[in-house]
């Protein structure tokens, strides 16, 4: 049995599809050197049969579309000493900007660097995305890794 | 009211506004000295960051015929693109010039990029793989003053489906008419794109087929749309070789077609249509390539909101 401490104030992000924690905690940019943070891999889930759960001390203002892309069952809940005051699950986002980068090399997105990256959902079950320039479809179920955008690199 | 707005795909302009471009087309077909000196006064600029003839003098060709007049650079180095300029900054410098611009260029969604940073009028002439709207205008009223109609057609294209950027248009602009089916013939690799089989084809429940064999097609088609293999598009110089022959239209095939079955290309052709087809009646490529440089004139006038300009005869 593991033991690892309940939070007094951030963020729990539940339910997370086994193997994809440290791909939401890669994405989220959290600086480790400053915030307490766990991740938990493969727990046992009545809901699931097995899940991830990354817990983040003192941060509340995460991106919860770069969420609903990666992984729409997850659910992020809201700590404010020790109690959940928020509940939110995730839902797959009909538009997402600087999110997704486009991988046809012939988009303009590849060379006009002020053009923001959007995408528009043209498939919620296989969470299919149509880029606005070119209409290449991305397919974020599955093999999304090389399409997510650090959180790092667009917020420059 | 087109007044303003930026033509960057088919969609852009509703069937009925498509329409009223037509019906302009063909009072300037009909009585072309009318128009010409309704842009007067007008500057076009036209930014082809890719080789073209064909669109870039029929856009010139159409402004100098409505009496405006055009500024722009036809290969890229010429220009401060070869600096490195961007297409944004590129867009906005020309706008503090010109009314109105024309755009090619290599990478898809490039003139959306331009008509995004700029408010004059921004008109999509190609951008790489991906669409050719006016070229689409060109092709619709060839087959509407050639055929009578848009609808209750079988359209065949062939050839180059994946790279084609006046087929992708063309099948997105044709999806709005009444039953119209397609017959799409190309070899596995040059399929059209999974967003046009999937949102338009698909999407829209049109029926269409998938085939190899363009004689045992050519029966049934009411239109067909020959498009080149295109050099530029390949990343691989062998695929190319390999399949830039695999279509060629020639006088025997023209015999498995109907009678009154338009042919119909976007032109350049480099030999998938064979010379001698050029005489059968059914040939209607090179009177396509005037009709784009009618209906260019009533798009830019629509757009620079010109109309009510024209010369008045007694």
């Amino acid at each position: 049995m593991v033991v690892i401490d309940s939070i007094k104030n951030g963020i729990v992000i539940d339910h997370i599809t086994a193997g994809l924690g440290m791909k939401i905690l890669e994405y989220l940019d959290i600086d480790t050197s400053k915030d307490t943070v766990a991740v938990i891999m493969n727990a046992v889930s009545n809901k699931y049969g097995r899940k991830d759960v990354v817990k983040i001390e003192n941060v509340q203002d995460i991106d919860l579309a770069a969420l609903g892309i990666i992984d729409p069952k997850a659910t992020v809940n809201y700590i404010e000493d020790h109690i959940i005051t928020k509940k939110i699950h995730l839902t797959v986002p009909e538009k997402v900007v600087n999110i997704i980068k486009c991988n046809n090399p012939r988009c303009v997105t590849s060379v006009e660097q002020s053009a923001p990256q959007i995408f528009h959902l043209i498939d919620r079950e296989n969470r299919e995305y149509r880029c606005e320039y070119c209409d290449e479809i991305i397919c974020m179920k599955g093999g999304y890794s090389n399409e997510i955008i650090h959180k790092q690199w667009y917020d420059r | 009211m087109l007044k303003g707005r930026s033509f960057l795909e088919p969609m852009d302009f509703t069937v009925e506004e498509t329409e009223e471009l037509f019906q302009l087309a063909d009072k300037i077909i009909e009585e072309p000295g009318r128009y010409s000196k309704t842009c007067e006064g007008k500057l076009l600029a036209t930014l082809f960051y890719e080789p073209s003839t064909r669109t870039r003098f029929s856009f010139e060709a159409a402004m100098l015929r409505l009496g405006g007049q055009v500024i722009g650079f036809s290969e890229p180095n010429s220009s401060s693109v070869a600096k490195g300029e961007s297409i944004s900054d590129t867009i906005r410098t020309v706008a503090c010039y010109a009314d109105i611009a024309v755009i090619r260029h290599p990478k898809e969604g490039a003139p959306k990029v331009a008509a995004a940073c700029t408010d004059i009028p921004v008109i999509n002439a190609g951008d790489g793989g991906h669409q050719h709207p006016t070229q689409t205008l060109t092709d619709l009223l060839t087959i509407r003053r050639e055929k009578g109609r848009i609808g209750n057609l079988t359209i065949g294209l062939c050839g180059d489906l994946k790279f084609g950027r006046t087929v992708h248009s063309l099948i997105k602009a044709l999806s709005r008419y009444d039953n119209i089916s397609f017959i799409l013939i190309s070899p596995e690799e040059l399929k059209v794109p999974e967003y046009v089989r999937k949102e338009v084809l698909m999407k829209n429940r049109l029926p269409f087929e998938e085939v190899e064999n363009m004689q045992e097609a050519l029966p049934k088609l009411d239109v067909l749309y020959m498009t080149r293999v295109q050099r530029e598009r390949f990343f691989n110089e062998e695929d190319y070789i390999r399949l830039k022959d695999r279509y060629i239209l020639d006088a025997a095939k023209m015999k498995l077609a109907k009678e009154d079955m338009m042919v119909l290309h976007p032109l350049p052709r480099v030999n998938e249509i064979s010379v001698e087809v050029d005489s059968d009646p059914r040939a209607m490529y090179f009177k396509q390539a005037k009709y784009g440089m009618y209906v260019r004139m009533a798009l830019i006038m629509s757009l620079l909101g010109v109309e009510g300009r024209e010369v008045r005869t007694w």
